[in-house]
């Protein structure tokens, strides 16, 4: 009998997604990701292929868009509005805790 | 009425109209939600809120609630209170309304009344910097649903041993093939939690410095902290307060490696002694130097 060890799962680190593993991902439509990308929410990077590839701050970002869109009703341009104003009070929040310290 | 906790997660009062509880609930969602409010309590605040909300905009469950308090969910044998638990049942929502159980994202909760098999799950992990640096390992606990034996889905405690890629950046998402629902996927998106002496900007690292006013003048080598041990760090002679010095690769240790960034900060010693007084006015004496002179003054 084999000796019993620890099960450790396979651990990949996702470098990129395709437009319909971004579809699945985020578990939505593919229509709702090239909405995205019209209103410049994510932005996929150049690929020879016939498939838009995705990298992981695009990644991250459709999904917390994905998740403001649902949880407080939002629709794409708000939800691309309310994106970009969190990245410019974060950025400002890091200015300012500079001069602060 | 017994218990009134619901009712202040969402700061109304026990008589609340059913829009005023809307209406509370809508702003603490968009208050406390974790995406937009990234203070530790607001996660707890979001998720009481949804939970109460659940509860509270439904009728019939807000007069069980107001009757039996916490345990208002719990089998009894009046057929009229015979309600579905509220995690059992895959209840319909208003797609124009906003959604109450967010946390369901975070912690990979789906239901699909078991027809769907084969699930995705996502949750969220805060990892120290750290971990990043070097590699680690972590035993994550996460609530997902599971299908039993009678193909029945039922949320279930798991235990998952992860490894922590070295080089991991914040934002980006691991791939546990296989570990989600019925042979989906679990996917895990890596937060880094906040450091006492590093901010993180992608791969790369930043550290406020505090260096003198005599370092900062003469320059020279001074001791500086990197992930990885101390280092020396050569500052220019006249560096300025707010000056950012790059050393090259010392940030986090990516595919791609990031840089570390010195932010060099004056400080004054709290107490000056009688003898650095007296070399302070002599200096003061010795190097005329007007830096308001642009003012005018």
């Amino acid at each position: 009998m084999k000796k019993a060890t620890r099960f450790k799962p396979r651990v990949d680190i996702i470098e990129t997604l395709s437009l319909s593993e971004l579809t699945r991902f985020c578990d939505t439509t593919a229509d709702w990701v090239v909405r995205l990308v019209d209103y410049g929410v994510v932005a996929p990077v150049r690929t020879t292929g016939p498939e838009w590839e995705f990298t992981p701050p695009h990644i991250a970002r459709a999904r917390k868009a994905a998740r403001l869109m649902r949880d407080l009703g939002l629709n794409v341009a708000g939800v691309a509005l309310v994106l970009d104003l969190i990245d410019e009070r974060d950025a400002l929040a890091r200015k300012l805790a500079l001069i602060e310290a | 009425m017994t218990d009134t906790a619901l009712y202040q997660a969402l700061g109304v009062s026990p008589d609340a109209s059913a829009d005023d509880i809307k209406r509370a609930y809508r702003k603490m969602a968009r208050k406390y939600h974790p995406d937009v409010n990234a203070t530790p309590e607001a996660d707890a605040k979001f998720k009481a809120a949804g939970e109460a909300y659940d509860v509270l905009r439904d009728p019939e469950k807000r007069a069980a609630y107001d009757r039996y308090g916490a345990k208002w969910d719990q089998p009894r044998p009046d057929p009229a209170q015979q309600q579905r638990g509220a995690w059992q049942g895959g209840f319909a929502f208003d797609e124009s309304d906003i959604n109450p159980d967010m946390f369901r994202d975070f912690f990979g909760q789906r239901f699909g009344g078991g027809a769907r098999f084969r699930q995705d799950q996502h949750a969220r992990v805060d990892i120290a910097l750290e971990d990043a640096v070097r590699g680690a390992r972590q035993t994550l606990t996460l609530q997902m649903p599971q299908l039993d034996d009678t193909g029945h889905v039922t949320m279930q405690t798991r235990s998952v041993d992860l490894g922590i890629p070295k080089g991991i950046l914040p934002g980006q998402q691991l791939r546990l093939t296989g570990q989600g629902t019925g042979g989906g996927d679990l996917l895990i998106e890596i937060a880094f939690k906040p450091h006492p002496i590093y901010r993180v900007e992608g791969r790369d690292l930043y550290v406020e410095l505090p260096v003198t006013p005599w370092e900062a003048a003469l320059g020279g080598k001074i001791k500086m902290p990197t992930p990885t041990g101390t280092v020396d760090l050569k500052i220019p002679a006249g560096a300025k307060q707010g000056q950012k010095l790059r050393l090259r690769g010392r940030g986090l240790p990516a595919a791609q490696k990031g840089d570390l960034y010195a932010v060099l900060h004056i400080v004054n010693p709290p107490k000056l002694s009688a003898k650095a007084r007296a070399l302070y006015e002599e200096l003061a004496k010795e190097q005329p130097f007007n830096p308001r002179a642009k003012f005018g003054v």
